[in-house]
């Protein structure tokens, strides 16, 4: 895919994957950030004109220490809209990237056309706990996010073997940046009254959640249908919370049948 | 050479299987495993412990500041600084410290060690830690990647609230306050002597050195470990203060004295290794949230603590090793002595913090430890930096000399029997 760098009206420059032709759709990408590959974005290129862009602490530009709360973190969100000059994208959000879409959408219905959200962070229940991924060694990441631990470990670190020092540092460097950031809305509880303002959310939403997810137990799905009467919800198979990587054919499938369905059909 | 006599508070009844059958001594540990009557007796043998010590001549008496863990009983070390201020009238009353990004507002830090400083007559050592990530991040849940930031707003906020004589508004990120106004005041002035406790933070080793406060390398890792992180702050200290002084750093060490160093172990291995064993059983789950250390304290850092092998180390520590390695100064009065003037000169501190009970060690073992360095060890150090620091006062208290002393106060009883000194018989 290819990459450029943009720059939003607040200075933050944000390095942005892009590929494919047709409807715009910008996916948000997750705690991990974007993998490379990421096989769920070359497969939604094959329909749609895919824009991904990487958040303030996850890529090589710097910034992150712009961006403090939630409200910074959505109008982060809305900035990058704007600076990619669409007129009302789809738009995809997995995990915390969810989660800010989802707030993307209550404040700014107008900006957003159809609201997708994989397995998103935002919402907390007392009786099913989200795991804390705060609390997890580099060691147990993988565990933790992908169903199958061995296979994610090699996604997640991109080959890197921890047995060498200067690889776990690389790692825990980037996982510090990474998760550093996401934790400025995520820690310790991730619930920042988003519930509340779900009430604004206009956009016809689809909720996705792979059917093992360890993080995010899938009763949240519930949870959310709950707030947004009106979204649909579908569960993916052979999927914990890295549910675009681990069945990346199944997700964009779900997405894309979603995205196209004539208008009304798909929800509100 | 200034001695403060430290105790952690540490829970003595952990079971013998305790690190088999739970993941970690802080954050999660269940509190069933604490017994409030049993703690009754706990909490008043080791404040008695640091009156012995202010008895016994040391400089200053230590506490400092855990939540939920089963080695530092002190969620609030004022408290037991409340205590010991009215319970002794000599030595420095040693709070080490407050995590001052915790309080909410952080202006009752201001107030409270100005309570302590007032009360114990100019004798509060003042500390500041940034606090460690278990008890910051997962007890008290302030997010990792602003928990520095919010450090440093309030430190500017208490340092400010002690300084200024009129009421001001504190326009911060995270505390708002139209009024602030402090009451009362400390007695030291400008304020009572600061320290950064640090556990190898380097941004905080440029911090200290800027603001000519004291750093206080807390680490259970002993000396010889130790001295890679203290030359890393000496590095910082020659290259931003103006000299040099021995007096701007501190250093905990575990120490065990008995009349001999066959007769130490005897007394302490049970008690070190209950320690290292037990309570050091901390799950490594909990010591690194993503954004609590700065990338460039990662880059300086080191990866042991983060392995799983490494957790077995302390698990099968031998009394020989913590001796080797310097986790523990032991021994007779004489080898305690000579490993002290190696472990002070190598560090280069004027401060040490002595931690003399450690573990389960019963009172009667902790007082022998204590008596025997306050009477054969201490003296023979007492004047190691005067050649060249003698009189450097600059990280120490001054205490008030008309202040009310626990000797001359009236705790309570029949109050006829003073009357004389209370009030004129008009009243």
């Amino acid at each position: 895919m290819a990459e450029r760098t943009i720059e939003t009206r607040k200075g933050i420059r944000v390095r942005v994957r892009e590929a494919g032709s047709g409807p715009s759709l910008v996916y948000l990408h997750g705690i991990s950030g974007l993998l490379d590959p990421e096989p769920l974005l070359d497969r939604l290129a094959e329909q749609f004109r895919v824009h991904a862009p990487v958040w303030p602490g996850y890529g090589e530009e710097e910034g992150e220490e712009r961006i403090e709360d939630m409200l910074d973190f959505t109008l982060h969100g809305l900035d990058v809209l704007e600076a990619l000059e669409l007129e009302r994208p789809h738009l995809v959000g997995h995990s915390f990237g969810g989660m800010i879409a989802a707030e993307m959408a209550s404040l700014a219905s107008a900006a957003v056309d159809r609201l997708v959200l994989l397995a998103p962070y935002g919402l907390w229940h007392d009786e099913s706990p989200i795991e804390d991924v705060f609390a997890t060694t580099p060691f147990h990441l993988s565990k933790l996010l992908f169903s199958d631990a061995e296979q994610g470990q090699k996604v997640l670190t991109a080959g890197l073997d921890f047995s060498h020092d200067g690889a776990l540092t690389d790692f825990m460097v980037s996982n510090a940046r990474r998760l550093g950031t996401a934790g400025k809305v995520l820690f310790p509880i991730p619930n920042r009254r988003l519930s509340k303002r779900l009430y604004r959310l206009a956009a016809e939403t689809l909720i996705v959640w792979g059917s093992a997810d360890r993080l995010i137990p899938p009763a949240y799905a519930g949870h959310w249908q709950a707030l947004l009467p009106h979204a649909q919800c579908e569960e993916i198979e052979g999927a914990a919370h890295m549910l675009q990587a681990e069945q990346p054919a199944a997700v964009a499938e779900t997405i894309a049948k979603f995205l196209r369905a004539t208008d009304g059909a798909s929800g509100r | 050479m200034k001695f403060t006599w430290f105790n952690l508070m540490p829970w003595p009844h952990l079971p013998d299987d305790f690190r088999e059958k739970h993941r970690s001594v802080w954050v999660d540990i269940p509190s069933e495993l604490y017994d409030p009557l049993e703690g009754n007796r706990v909490y008043n043998e080791y404040l008695d412990q640091l009156e012995y010590a202010d008895s016994l001549g040391f400089d200053g008496i230590g506490v400092n500041e855990h939540h939920q863990n089963a080695y530092g009983l002190m969620p609030s070390p004022n408290i037991m600084a409340a205590s010991l201020a009215r319970r002794t009238s000599r030595a420095a009353i040693c709070v080490i410290g407050n995590s001052i990004a915790l309080y909410n507002p952080p202006i009752r830090v201001a107030e409270e060690f100005a309570m302590l400083d007032v009360i114990s007559g100019g004798r509060l050592v003042a500390g500041f830690p940034v606090g460690s990530p278990m008890d910051t991040n997962h007890c008290y849940g302030q997010i990792p990647a602003l928990t520095r930031d919010k450090y440093y707003e309030a430190h500017d906020l208490i340092k400010r609230a002690w300084a200024e004589d009129e009421p001001f508004a504190f326009d911060g990120k995270y505390n708002q306050l139209r009024y602030v106004n402090c009451w009362p005041k400390p007695i030291q002035k400008p304020h009572p002597p600061i320290y950064i406790p640090g556990g190898g933070s380097v941004e905080t080793w440029d911090w200290c050195a800027a603001h000519d406060y004291n750093y206080s390398y807390l680490s259970f890792g002993g000396y010889i470990a130790g001295r890679a992180m203290m030359d890393g702050y000496w590095e910082r200290v020659a290259a931003i203060a103006p000299d040099e002084s021995p007096f701007r750093g501190a250093f905990a060490q575990i120490i065990c004295v008995a009349d001999s160093d066959a007769q130490a172990e005897e007394l302490y291995a049970d008690h070190m290794l209950y320690f290292f064993n037990r309570c050091l059983h901390v799950a490594p789950d909990f010591s690194d949230p993503p954004g609590y250390r700065t990338i460039k304290t990662i880059k300086a850092g080191k990866l042991d603590q983060l392995r799983a092998e490494s957790q077995k180390i302390f698990a099968n520590l031998t009394w020989g090793d913590l001796v080797d390695k310097g986790f523990v100064i032991a021994g007779s009065p004489d080898t305690v002595r000579e490993r002290c003037e190696d472990m002070i000169r190598s560090l280069h501190i004027g401060h040490l913090f002595g931690l003399f009970h450690m573990g389960n060690m019963p009172d009667w073992k902790t007082r022998r430890s204590t008596k025997l360095f306050a009477e054969q060890v201490m003296p023979k150090l007492r004047d190691i930096w005067s050649a060249d620091w003698k009189d450097d006062d600059r990280w120490w208290i001054h205490p008030y000399e008309g202040r009310v002393r626990a000797e001359d106060s009236l705790p309570g009883g029949e109050r006829d029997a003073h009357a004389h000194r209370i009030a004129p018989e008009s009243l």
